[in-house]
């Protein structure tokens, strides 16, 4: 079986990010990038099933400009194969690259394709989903952990009141959420082997997707700040606030 | 037009998050969308239809019961809602797993990009939403014919049953694909009031050094009829089950009172309690971030202070 995965380069998730005083969106010139820390547990988990024998490909793709290889360079040092890199400058919306995804899925013929459960820079948390459904597949996601049987995933999901499983059908779409594994560091000698493995380059075009965005982003603004409050000595005074300031017990 | 909500329910009762989701759908009808129709899909649901029907402002009902159902598939729901849809200018979820799982699949069916977690509506085509864990407000514009949107529960008050009175019409069932199988389910049984609509939240972090230490939490939360929540770093320490956090990629809570113990304060933690009206941080570290955004903070060792809260508690409601 190939497993595609697809990874998203994003603002390191350390990095408090600036909304532009413009209001035309955050600060991205001189900021630190880096894999959606939800894309490195999908890589990691596809890295896995190549190594238990459960895989023999794992392909991986991201959609952006030049600098996306940066990102997928670092997927292929963890132990991906190879990579396509589909080369754009246009921002992207989830639909859009659930297209282009799907188009890659209908050169590849992936068993398997995983994907963080979410992106960390907007939050949408629909990609997978949208592709599933673009391709007919089933959908597993927010998965916490994955089992091949057969023509068959298992998979247990992170639901908001505990645990679910599923047998999904292969081939399917699988979502990561963060207990499912812990990503490796790259080694070195891998980081040198990763320099060598392909990266190649398709245009949104030639996968013939129209990536043309379909919301328009008015205006990004900063939250309004929350003030830092008193500090209290003890917790006979916090409850005294809390009855008779606050008003909340 | 009109709006669509799609209901996650228990079978018996709507979820809370459907009803702050109805009262988005309100809102929608304000801004001129149209009148707001509520879908219950599930297997042995007429209890949750009539929750539906008996909402103010809920001008109809549609009923889907079959076994394809019962699980809230997304793969069954999307061919449930995709011939629907073209009746519809807003097809909205709440944004919880149910929706977040749900949604998505069937917006690329129908060729929509979706709009998540919006926490307020602009007009009927215009909406804001948090972006990177709600450092920033997105507002945005969209143009589709039916827009797909995922519901902050947070932001919206819970429609109250009552007042209402909407026919419950029965609408056919889709069937089923095959392509997914429910398995089993492992749910947190808890006496507790459920996270993401309790009225007081005592959430513990790294800070609580083990599972067992929870304990002093539950303490407190039983004098306060408060849920027990946790931060990331609790989760992944193994302290508790991931179903406890709150933070950009858990739970999104707004309690009254928010009660943060051995909680540093990531940014991450932030975004998912930072609407709570009142916050309180236990934190040995004076300089820890959560000390911003509190409105009231101790500053010493919890294994000193909980104790003395539980005290402190006891004694007020005896006086």
């Amino acid at each position: 079986m190939k497993v595609l995965v697809a990874i998203k380069r994003v603002i390191d998730a350390n990095i408090k990010v600036r909304v532009r005083h413009d209001g035309s969106g955050v600060e991205t010139a001189n900021v630190k990038m880096a894999m959606n820390p939800f894309c490195e547990i999908a890589v990691e988990e596809a890295v896995r099933l190549a190594e238990a024998g459960a895989a023999e490909e794992v392909v991986l793709v991201s959609a952006g400009p030049k600098q996306a290889q940066e990102t997928l360079r670092t997927g292929l040092a963890m132990g991906a194969d190879r990579a396509i890199h589909i080369v754009t400058q246009e921002p992207l919306e989830p639909l859009a690259v659930a297209k282009l995804l799907a188009a890659v899925a209908e050169r590849e013929k992936p068993g398997l394709i995983l994907l963080g459960k979410q992106a960390i820079d907007d939050d949408c948390n629909q990609t997978g989903q949208m592709l599933a459904a673009l391709l007919g597949w089933a959908q597993g996601t927010f998965a916490s952990k994955l089992a091949i049987e057969g023509e068959t995933a298992r998979v247990t999901r992170e639901v908001d009141g505990g645990l679910e499983t599923v047998a999904l059908r292969l081939p399917a779409v699988v979502t990561t959420d963060l207990r499912l594994n812990e990503p490796r560091y790259a080694s070195l000698p891998n980081i040198m082997k990763a320099k060598k493995k392909a990266i190649d380059a398709v245009t949104a075009e030639a996968l013939g997707v129209d990536i043309a965005p379909r919301l328009e982003v008015l205006k990004v603004a900063e939250p309004p700040a929350r003030e830092a409050g008193i500090k209290l000595e003890t917790a006979k005074e916090l409850v005294d606030k809390l009855i008779n300031e606050a008003g909340v017990i | 037009m009109a709006v669509l909500v799609v209901a996650e329910h228990s079978g018996a009762g709507l979820a809370p998050a459907t009803l702050s989701t109805i009262t988005c759908a309100r809102a929608l009808e304000q801004a001129g969308a149209g009148e707001v129709t509520v879908l219950v899909a599930g297997a042995g649901c007429r209890g949750a239809a009539a929750e539906a029907a008996s909402i103010e402002g809920v001008a109809k009902v549609l009923l889907a019961e079959d076994g394809a159902y019962a699980h809230a598939s997304a793969e069954a729901l999307a061919a449930l809602v995709e011939p629907l849809a073209p009746g519809y200018g807003h097809i909205l979820y709440p944004a919880s797993t149910f929706g977040k799982n749900a949604a998505p699949r069937l917006a690329a069916l129908i060729d929509s990009q979706q709009i998540s977690d919006i926490q307020e509506v602009v007009n009927a085509e215009t909406f804001v939403r948090p972006i990177y864990a709600g450092n920033a407000l997105a507002t945005v514009r969209s143009k589709d014919p039916v827009k797909v949107i995922t519901v902050r529960a947070t932001a919206f008050e819970k429609a109250a049953a009552g007042g209402g009175g909407a026919p419950i019409e029965e609408t056919a069932a889709a069937g089923d694909d095959g392509l997914s199988a429910f398995v089993g389910a492992e749910l947190s049984a808890s006496e507790r009031p459920e996270l993401t609509s309790a009225r007081v939240v005592i959430s513990g972090g790294r800070g609580m050094q083990g599972g067992e230490n929870f304990k002093l939490l539950e303490e407190i939360a039983d004098r306060l009829n408060a849920a027990v929540g946790a931060s990331r770093a609790a989760v992944d320490s193994g302290f508790v089950p991931n179903d406890f956090q709150v933070g950009q990629t858990g739970k999104i809570v707004a309690p009254e009172l928010y009660i943060a113990v051995g909680i540093s304060g990531a940014i991450q933690h932030l975004a998912g309690m930072k609407d709570s009206k009142v916050i309180v941080a236990i934190n040995k570290d004076e300089d820890a971030p959560i000390f911003q955004v509190a409105d009231y903070g101790i500053v010493g060792d919890l294994f000193k202070v909980l104790p003395e809260l539980k005290a402190a508690l006891d004694e007020a409601k005896g006086g």
